[in-house]
């Protein structure tokens, strides 16, 4: 049944990705420069949403950007029409993929009340119609470089934390990559998400959804580790265990950092998340009391809530509750095929360092995110029995990211968890390699107290 | 890449930046390759709380060197790079790989990672000791950025740098 379904590819899948294509390319050279066939394709997007509430909306905006007005507003669309398609892309992925595995969802709320609007986002709209206008091609790294007044006055409010780091992990790719016109290849798909993403949390008014309190054990399934040159973070999967239900939820503990800290050191920027860490690294479960979770299933985690419960082995859990569990639906807005991170346990399947074989399908694994900061590596993948990882799609395939394997190191049966190094490497080799790395992080702290309180 | 059969430029998380090796910080804390220069802080070797601003510019490889007071290093003779200078290309190579320090540069990549200078035709130049500076204070103030348990969702696009060791 899994087989069949990341085989198959939903009704309308490709035509939806084509539409979003045809839009990605005319950021490639710019809405400044569109030639007879990038506008053919943003018309293509006319069609498309002409018997949608957006039709009047998209012919409006895609007309005036062709004939040359490029306004806030234009854009807006343009990254709305991007929602719209990759967003139902996101429903039927999922939709399958919940059938599939059996995994029942609970419906999104309505939306809360909008949220404030403020002059902070301003100043990131205006750097990207900048760069909608440039189109990457046009990206210099005067360009580049132009956004960091934006996330620099973002940064300093909490509440636009989620913007500042957008906004900054796509900035540095921009200057790293500047100028992009000597560029050999685009990343054409990943740049439009981005700058797409960055507009919409750039808009006045935005939805606040739903949350509420809750009690419970929190068991954790596995560790998911996310990075750029300016934030580490990490996030936990994890089974929530209430009264009477147990749900499917996500938390998550972020650290600004630099790019020389990396690898198995970044966790040293977690150090306030005591509990959590201890958790993941000790194989605990946690008990949390009145914690906040949100309707898309993530428990807004806070140390003072916690505390550490009894030991509790992940694949167990796994094995116990995940089947029935419910999940939770994303929220309307962040809805994307790059967003599906679905917790699976996996057993009876035939193992390379590169795939997966569960018979009948082959699933690709996602060695890109097996992090330096965890101990799992292709070959333990290779030789393991019993996974339990997220199936995410990407670049048209499924793959599967391990967050812990049951498997045989120098013939020895062993688990690993992408978390196990939250307290510091288990391994030696690794336990010396973050000591001198880790000397980084002192290093720049002393530098900072003695430059920056001057 | 997971597969040449899926387009790079068809991936949501299509990687962009290669990760940064790591290195010592001790000597040389900070070095970007930003604004059309490779650029960085040198630490004093004699006072710790003086520090060095080095940079060498693409394309020309205008050389500068001065203190964060903005008085010039003794050691740089015009286009003769001085110890900080020198300290300030290692870190670069150690951190990007000397192939990227030399395609920032605009020089053919090196024979070898410690070659980089053979390839520089340095000049004098105009130092922008106090962008640079300020440069470095704002990459310090990220340790000063309070963590968040916001969920971040766009943290999806961006893996933890990779393992493949």
């Amino acid at each position: 049944m899994l087989a069949d379904t990341l085989n198959a590819r939903p009704s309308g899948l490709a035509e939806a990705f084509a539409l979003v294509d045809g839009l990605d390319d005319a950021l490639v050279h710019g809405l400044a420069r569109l030639d007879d066939d990038r506008a053919a394709a943003l018309d293509a997007l006319v069609t498309a949403f002409s018997a949608t509430p957006l039709a009047d909306r998209v012919t409006d905006a895609i007309g005036k950007i062709v004939s040359g007005t490029v306004t806030d507003d234009h854009l807006a669309v343009l990254a709305g029409c991007r929602v719209a398609l990759l967003g139902a892309a996101h429903d039927a992925l999922l939709g399958g993929l919940d059938t599939a595995l059996g995994r029942s969802r609970e419906p999104f709320p309505a939306a809360g009340a909008p949220g404030e609007a403020g002059h902070l986002v301003a100043g990131s709209r205006s750097w990207l119609r900048e760069l909608a206008i440039a189109g990457w091609h046009g990206v210099d790294h005067e360009l580049a470089a132009a956004g960091s007044p934006a996330v620099r006055a973002l940064l300093a409010d909490p509440s636009r934390r989620r913007l500042a780091v957008l906004l900054d992990g796509f900035a540095a790719e921009l200057r790293a990559a500047a100028p992009v016109a000597t560029l050999p290849r685009v990343p054409v798909r990943r740049w439009a998400d981005l700058w797409a993403r960055a507009l919409i949390l750039s808009q006045d008014d935005l939805p606040a959804g739903p949350a509420a309190p809750v009690d419970g054990r929190f068991l954790i399934l596995g560790a998911d580790l996310h990075e750029h040159p300016t934030v580490f973070r990490c996030q936990v999967h994890g089974l929530l265990e209430t009264a009477g239900q147990v749900r499917l939820v996500r938390t998550s503990v972020a650290a600004a950092k630099v790019d020389t800290i990396s690898g198995a050191s970044a966790w040293r920027m977690l150090s306030a998340f005591p509990v959590l860490l201890s958790g993941l690294a000790g194989h605990r479960c946690l008990d949390v009391s009145e914690m906040t979770l949100t309707a898309g299933g993530d428990l807004l985690w806070d140390e003072t809530r916690a505390s550490a419960g009894e030991p509790a082995d992940p694949f167990a859990s796994a094995r116990v509750l995940l089947g029935g569990a419910v999940a939770a639906s994303t929220a309307p807005l962040d809805r994307h095929p790059a967003a599906i991170a679905e917790p699976v346990l996996i057993e009876g399947y035939t193992a390379t360092t590169e795939a997966l074989d569960l018979g009948g399908v082959t699933v690709g694994l996602d060695v890109e995110r097996l992090p330096a900061a965890g101990p799992i590596t292709p070959e333990s993948v290779a030789a393991s029995t019993a996974v339990i990882g997220l199936l995410r799609f990407d670049g048209d395939r499924w793959v599967i990211q391990p967050l812990a394997v049951q498997t045989t190191v120098r013939k020895k049966p062993v688990v690993l968890h992408t978390g196990d190094w939250a307290l510091g490497p288990t391994e030696a080799k690794a336990a010396k390699a973050e000591a001198a790395a880790g000397t980084a992080v002192d290093v720049l702290r002393e530098r900072a107290g003695r430059l920056l309180r001057k | 890449m997971t597969s040449e059969s899926v387009a790079y430029e068809r991936r949501s998380a299509a990687p962009v930046i290669a990760p940064v090796r790591p290195r010592k910080l001790a000597k040389v804390p900070f070095v970007e390759l930003a604004e059309g220069r490779l650029q960085g802080v040198v630490s004093s070797g004699s006072d710790v709380s003086r520090v060095y601003v080095s940079s060498i510019t693409a394309g020309e490889h205008g050389l500068s060197c001065n203190t964060n007071n903005n008085r010039p290093c003794g050691g740089l003779g015009g286009a003769h790079p001085c110890n900080h200078l020198r300290a300030l290309v290692e870190a670069a190579v150690a951190q990007y790989g000397a192939g990227r320090v030399a395609r920032y540069l605009k020089v053919e990549p090196p024979e070898s990672e410690t070659g980089i200078w053979s390839v520089l035709h340095p000049v004098a130049a105009q130092g922008r000791t106090p962008e640079v500076f300020s440069s470095f204070l704002r990459h310090l103030a990220y340790l000063e950025v309070p963590p968040t348990a916001d969920p971040l969702p766009e943290l999806q696009w961006f893996p933890a740098a990779g393992a493949v060791r």
